[in-house]
């Protein structure tokens, strides 16, 4: 990691590509950073720093608004030798994320005040981007008792959410929504019905067939979705469906949208780029909550992406070890590595041609940002300077040993990608400089 | 000494039967048929393994299957040890790879191993030198099961192309089934599977299998009636009401034999559960030829020994 030392006080970014997804804009000129906001953009500072600035030659690339990534599970506290978020900062800072959303899945669970002050203590000393917090809506996550929505919301938890796993129990789900509408706070749910899921470890179908695994219908995440669309209803909280994977689940959201109920989605990017036929001999790199599923249902979440339907695309960054990797399918753990992947991973659907780059960018800028309530994810004058310069067409090799996350637990290793983070700047520091691959 | 081409089977391990070819399971059967042959001698001890070793692995229970292996690698002078894994620990999987390990460290020659996780044997055969022969594998595949039910039938019917096979019970959790859908469509046979929805897993049919739910349409004109054995903790309301109910609906008895063929046979991989299943009458059926199985099991087993014995370094 490299830091700018003395940060100056102005950075130019010159011959950009400016491109802000909220605004749908797409031109070229420049942008001036100063005490770590927007200062100025637009076309009059394509070739012209002022006196003084750091001047950052963007060669034609483009600039735009750091991702924000609002699924991110590290280890600290309490499984630090999987990831902490110095780690999980650096990766995320190597892949164009100047923001991540830390899962409150840790030992202990982020479910008290103190947890939050401990994770933000942590984040601001240690982490190269900015962090927040989605706190516990029930206590260790046990789907029973709702947290202290109100004094965690004031203590900076940025949404709410029962982590990998969803609430089985319909009135501790009405309750929290109804409790958080209170307070304005965003209910960001897993949705697969705890009991049909119970020992499946894949999407059921000729694959998981073949290879004798214990698997789920995809249904198991459309029932728990509709009936959170129906408590929403009924509640009037503000809920996000946090990472979704078949049409079914699609058309919900879809439908409860027209109905003006206050419902959004997200994906992980696992799902729009894989699917189950990539866990072939049992990968375990592959084994991932909610289950890869057909291509018949990723193609239809691309088109869910590229019409707008989808709001959120996360890396659901969840770093695991060998210790519980190494293992037969059924027995090993979920969960992909996927901060430093995510961008180049998503492009791929625009490189096919499928997906609008405004579209895809602002399901990772503008959308989260809108959802969480940050002033980042814009181009804009007063908003913060996260900014990314990315080469869309920079050809890579991801080299799991390259990777700044701790855990290499990536289903993209050795994968070739196309674009690719130049720089990343957070908060008018400028964090990450791509150096070119390791070739040794 | 019995010799077959080598083009035949030439695989270092024998983990699963998707892609096997046909040429490669009748030179596998034509071996076995010779070695049944010899194991009906009174002499039935071979050298073709001799100064080799041959490691069961089991971390699952299992009896029959074990002394199988266990005679036909005694019965080709190999030497045998028979190691029981304990899979009580929550590290299973560490267990399973730092035994690999351990193991391979003694050099064994081939390495036969039953687990409870479908693809454990799979991953292990990724960690050793040796050969590998997976006896069984989560509800994935069981190889030499189906080897074996294979050969009982060829000895039977003279042929396996275009008989009709009904496999009957749980084959959402049998690897049998999988192993045994894969050969007999190979071998050009007419598959179906009989089960309630509920021990039916997602999409048999693109395995290659017709799927009944109705055990008599099912059975209808079927030259060979294959049981499946039904776990006793699936019979409690969890897949299927009550043994009871499985028997009246899936179990097979004289009524529902009389819709398969009056020349049908009827198989088991075993162990039986009489009155779940199969009626204790059926089983001991003049057409019944689930004793056969268990000789035809020790045979295939020196067969695919034998095959494999000619992959080994003789280093």
């Amino acid at each position: 990691m490299k830091k700018s030392d003395p940060t100056p006080d102005a950075t130019a970014f010159l011959n950009a590509r400016l491109l802000d997804p909220a605004s749908g804009k797409d031109e070229p000129g420049g942008l001036l950073v100063r005490g770590g906001v927007i200062a100025d953009l637009g076309n009059h500072l394509r070739r012209n720093a002022p006196d003084g600035a750091a001047v950052i030659d963007c060669k034609g690339h483009v600039l735009c608004p750091g991702i924000i990534d609002m699924q991110v599970f590290t280890g600290e506290p309490g499984q630090e030798h999987r990831e902490t978020l110095k780690t999980a900062s650096q990766a995320a800072a190597a892949g164009g994320v100047t923001t991540i959303v830390v899962m409150p899945d840790t030992q202990p669970v982020i479910d008290q005040v103190a947890l939050v002050d401990f994770i933000q203590r942590r984040a601001r000393d240690n982490a190269v981007v900015n962090v927040h917090i989605m706190a516990a809506m029930t206590r260790g996550l046990n789907g029973q008792d709702m947290t202290e929505i109100g004094l965690l919301k004031r203590a900076g938890a940025i949404a709410f959410t029962n982590g990998k796993s969803s609430v089985g129990n319909t009135r501790v789900m009405h309750n929290v929504l109804l409790y958080a509408k209170d307070f304005g706070a965003l209910i960001a749910h897993h949705t697969e019905d705890p009991h049909l899921i119970d020992g499946a470890v894949m999407n059921a179908g000729e694959v998981a067939t073949r290879l004798g695994l214990p698997a789920v219908h995809k249904a198991a995440e459309t029932i728990v979705l509709e009936r959170d669309v129906r408590l929403v209803e009924i509640t009037g909280g503000r809920y996000h469906a946090a990472t979704i994977s078949c049409a079914e689940s699609l058309a919900v959201v879809r439908a409860a949208k027209a109905r003006k109920l206050p419902v959004t989605c997200g994906i992980s990017v696992n799902h729009l780029t894989l699917n189950e036929n990539d866990i072939g001999p049992y990968r375990t790199f592959f084994r991932l909550r909610p289950p890869l599923r057909s291509e018949e249902d990723r193609a239809g979440m691309v088109r869910g992406i590229a019409a707008g339907d989808i709001d959120v695309i996360v890396s659901s960054h969840d770093p695991q070890d060998a210790d519980v990797k190494r293992h037969p399918f059924a027995e090993a753990a979920d969960g992909a590595i996927g901060l430093e992947t995510l961008l180049a991973a998503a492009l791929r659907v625009h490189h096919s041609g499928e997906v609008g780059l405004i579209p895809l960018l602002k399901a990772m800028t503008a959308n989260p940002a809108k959802l969480l309530g940050l002033a980042s994810g814009r181009l804009q004058k007063g908003a913060p300077a996260d900014l990314i310069v990315v080469d869309l067409g920079l050809p890579w090799v991801v080299d799991k040993v390259q990777l700044k996350a701790r855990s290499k637990n990536s289903p993209f290793d050795e994968s070739k990608m196309q674009g690719r983070v130049l720089n990343t700047m957070v908060a008018g520091a400028l964090v990450y400089q791509y150096a070119g691959m390791d070739r040794s | 000494m019995t010799t077959i081409h080598p083009a035949t089977f030439v695989r270092r391990h024998l983990l699963t039967c998707e892609g096997l070819k046909a040429g490669e399971i009748s030179a596998l059967l034509d071996l076995a048929d010779k070695a049944a042959e010899g194991n009906r001698q009174v002499i039935k001890k071979r050298d073709v393994l001799r100064g080799r070793t041959l490691i069961n692995l089991f971390f699952e229970a299992s009896t029959r299957t074990q002394s199988s292996f266990e005679l036909a690698g005694k019965r080709l002078s190999a030497d045998v040890m028979n190691m029981n894994v304990s899979t009580s620990s929550v590290a299973k999987g560490e267990t399973l790879i730092d035994t690999a390990m351990t193991l391979n460290a003694m050099r064994p020659d081939i390495l036969v191993v039953r687990h409870h996780a479908a693809g454990a044997v799979e991953l292990l055969a990724q960690k050793v030198d040796c050969s590998v022969i997976n006896a069984g594998d989560g509800a994935h595949q069981h190889p030499t099961q189906a080897l074996l039910d294979a050969l009982t039938i060829r000895r039977a019917k003279g042929r396996i192309a275009g008989l009709t096979v009904a496999i009957c019970g749980d084959i959402l959790h049998s690897r049998v089934a999988r192993s045994n859908i894969n050969v007999l469509n190979t071998m050009g046979a007419r598959v179906r599977v009989v089960a309630p929805s509920t021990l039916l897993p997602a999409h048999t049919d693109r395995l290659g299998a017709e799927v009944f739910t109705d055990m008599n349409a099912g059975l209808e004109d079927a030259d060979i009636v294959m049981m499946l054995r039904l776990q006793k903790e699936r019979m409690q309301g969890s897949y299927v009401p009550s043994t009871r109910e499985y028997f009246h609906f899936f179990g097979l008895d004289h009524e529902k034999l009389a819709r398969a063929k009056p020349d049908a046979l009827i198989m088991h991989p075993g162990p039986m559960n009489r009155g779940v299943e199969i009626a204790s009458t059926i089983a001991d059926h003049s057409r019944s030829v689930i004793r056969e199985q268990v000789e035809m099991g020790v045979a295939v087993r020196m067969a695919v020994l034998e095959a494999m014995a000619r992959q080994l370094p003789n280093h």
